[in-house]
């Protein structure tokens, strides 16, 4: 199987400075030894609270962050040297947190073409590109206008065109509902699904929120720079003392069913959504 | 707060939006230029009527443009000042002390005063009627022959660009500031002009670390998206001159004759 993102053992360390005068510089690891392999139109959600290390594992994938020791491989190209930065980063698109630290043009669709003008693709096809990607995330009608009008889920979607349009392989997305309401982040999950199953676009989404990590392929936990768990959401997601030992939530629908199943109502244990959740209270007799 | 209307986009469909950015920042540059050449107010009346045609030809509602120039009230008003007591020559009209008013000082001071104005007006006509991102391509356009000395061309523009695009952000965000220290009892309206400069402070403390904060992530999301300067670049939106353009230049250059024509006739006849 050929996979389109690999990391072998992985580590990367950063310094901190001393807090007071006289101590000394230490070097903390922020990631200590990550081996993942995503494959070719693959949906995986990265879990993981603050500090555990996933921000800094998505910034790896994009070059932003050279590892210390280990490898990284992206189509098959190391990051290692950084000499091939420009190649792997025309191919993995990057979404951050904080939509508006991410638009830079005072339009929504010259910001869109930022992408394209700076990898050198002809005008016309530019343009073609542009309005394909202002499509595929449902702002069309909103390509004239200054971006600083958006709501935060129009600003992230803005984002993702941008994005869209330099036709990139895999997209890494870092926390990219984490600043929104929650109408902002179903229209940001909505878009990423369909740019994953219609456009077989690779989806690495980075998130703490379990109702989204539930509706990837796979999900693989992070905790203090190493993985904790990985697999399908229904095998991480039933293993809910170990969740809450690293403190994570659980899924609401996969926490009552455990209540459920603790107050001696036999429930199956791998229940994830509403409807999974409906169907085993209706099959319970 | 104070409405900037300074640099902002008027977005209306007329046949001075339609000009090439380039030529419009050209024209401007000769206005402004030849605003200095007229030296008697028959030629100041000539001004201002193309001005005023200039103006119904954007669209741009006059309203719109004399607010943009109460910003800058207090800066008019104060070099016409200076020219009513400082200069020196003609007819004392009126003398108090060592105060002396001559009829050189005021006709200076409404000169400078009207020159001000026009010389807002007609640059704010650039920017109501020019995109910022078309005006910082006329601006790239315009130094990109001063780069062989050195002048970075490129990043001036991308820095005016993000500049432009970050002002109602941080707008947003020093509001939010300001609605939070008042919230915790802050006071930013009363007392002398000393003591509110000084309450400036709690607000533009945090403002430039979140500045700073916001640069460094917008830097990483430009690298992620393969910025490297102006290296193999492209422009989705291509700069082209067209028949319309030439002909902005021709009516440009009609006016300066007839700017030079009327200086030359007022020598002849001595009209101030």
């Amino acid at each position: 199987m050929e996979y389109i993102v690999k990391t072998e053992n992985l580590v990367f360390e950063y310094q901190v400075l001393p807090t007071e005068e006289g101590g000394e510089t230490q070097r903390e690891a922020a990631l200590a030894g990550v081996d993942i392999t995503v494959k070719q139109g693959e949906f995986v959600a990265v879990l993981g609270h603050n500090g555990s290390g996933k921000s800094t594992l998505a910034k790896q994938i994009n070059c932003l962050l050279l590892p210390t020791s280990g490898t990284v491989w992206v189509k098959g190209i190391a990051t290692a040297d950084g000499d091939r930065a420009w190649d792997i980063r025309s191919s993995v698109g990057m979404v951050f947190q904080n939509p508006d630290n991410q638009i830079i043009a005072t339009i929504v669709e010259e910001d869109v073409a930022f992408g394209p003008e700076n990898l050198g693709v002809a005008p016309a096809e530019i343009r073609k590109r542009v309005n394909g990607a202002l499509a595929a995330v449902g702002m069309t009608q909103y390509a004239g206008n200054p971006p600083h009008y958006l709501s935060g889920g129009q600003k992230q979607r803005v984002a993702i065109a941008g994005i869209l349009a330099m036709r990139p392989d895999i997209i890494v997305l870092d926390e990219p509902t984490a600043m929104l309401d929650p109408i902002g982040r179903r229209e940001v999950m909505d878009v990423v699904k369909i740019l994953n199953r219609e456009e077989g676009i690779t989806i690495i989404f980075i998130t703490h929120f379990m109702d989204e990590a539930v509706q990837a392929d796979r999900v693989i936990v992070m905790e203090e720079g190493k993985i904790a768990m990985e697999g399908t959401p229904h095998a991480v997601f039933s293993r809910i003392d170990e969740l809450k030992a690293i403190g994570l939530d659980v899924p609401q629908c996969a926490e009552i069913g455990l209540r459920l199943r603790q107050a001696g109502i036999d429930m199956p244990t791998d229940i994830l959504t509403i409807d999974e959740l409906v169907e085993a209270i209706c099959q319970y007799k | 707060m104070l409405k900037i209307t300074i640099g902002q986009y008027y977005p209306v469909q007329s046949p001075i939006h339609r000009l090439d950015a380039r030529m419009k920042l050209l024209c401007t540059i000769i206005f402004i230029t030849v605003l200095f050449f007229i030296g008697n107010f028959l030629g100041y009346a000539f001004a201002a009527v193309f001005l005023a045609g200039m103006i119904k030809l954007s669209k741009v509602p006059p309203k719109y443009l004399i607010r943009g120039l109460r910003a800058i009230i207090f800066i008019i008003f104060f070099t016409a000042f200076l020219n009513i007591f400082f200069t020196a020559g003609g007819d004392v009209i009126f003398s108090w002390g060592p105060i002396q008013i001559t009829q050189q000082g005021l006709v200076n001071a409404l000169r400078m005063a009207v020159r001000l104005v026009m010389l807002i007006i007609g640059s704010s006509m650039l920017t109501l009627t020019t995109t910022p991102i078309q005006l910082t391509e006329a601006i790239e356009f315009g130094l990109s022959p001063f780069k062989k000395i050195g002048v970075p061309a490129h990043e001036i523009a991308m820095m005016l660009t993000i500049a432009l695009r970050f002002i109602p952000t941080l707008m947003e965000e020093m509001d939010k500031i300001m609605k939070a220290q008042m919230a915790r009892g802050a006071d930013f309206d009363t007392g002398g002009l000393f003591k509110k400069a000084k309450s400036l402070v709690p607000l533009l403390v945090p403002l430039f670390i979140s500045s700073f904060r916001r640069a460094d992530e917008l830097a990483l999301a430009m690298e992620a998206r393969c910025y490297r300067g102006d290296v193999g670049r492209t422009r989705m939106k291509q700069m082209k001159m067209r028949f319309s353009d030439y002909q902005a230049l021709a009516v440009m250059g009609l006016f300066f004759a007839t700017i030079l024509g009327i200086e030359r006739l007022a020598g002849l006849w001595g009209v101030w």
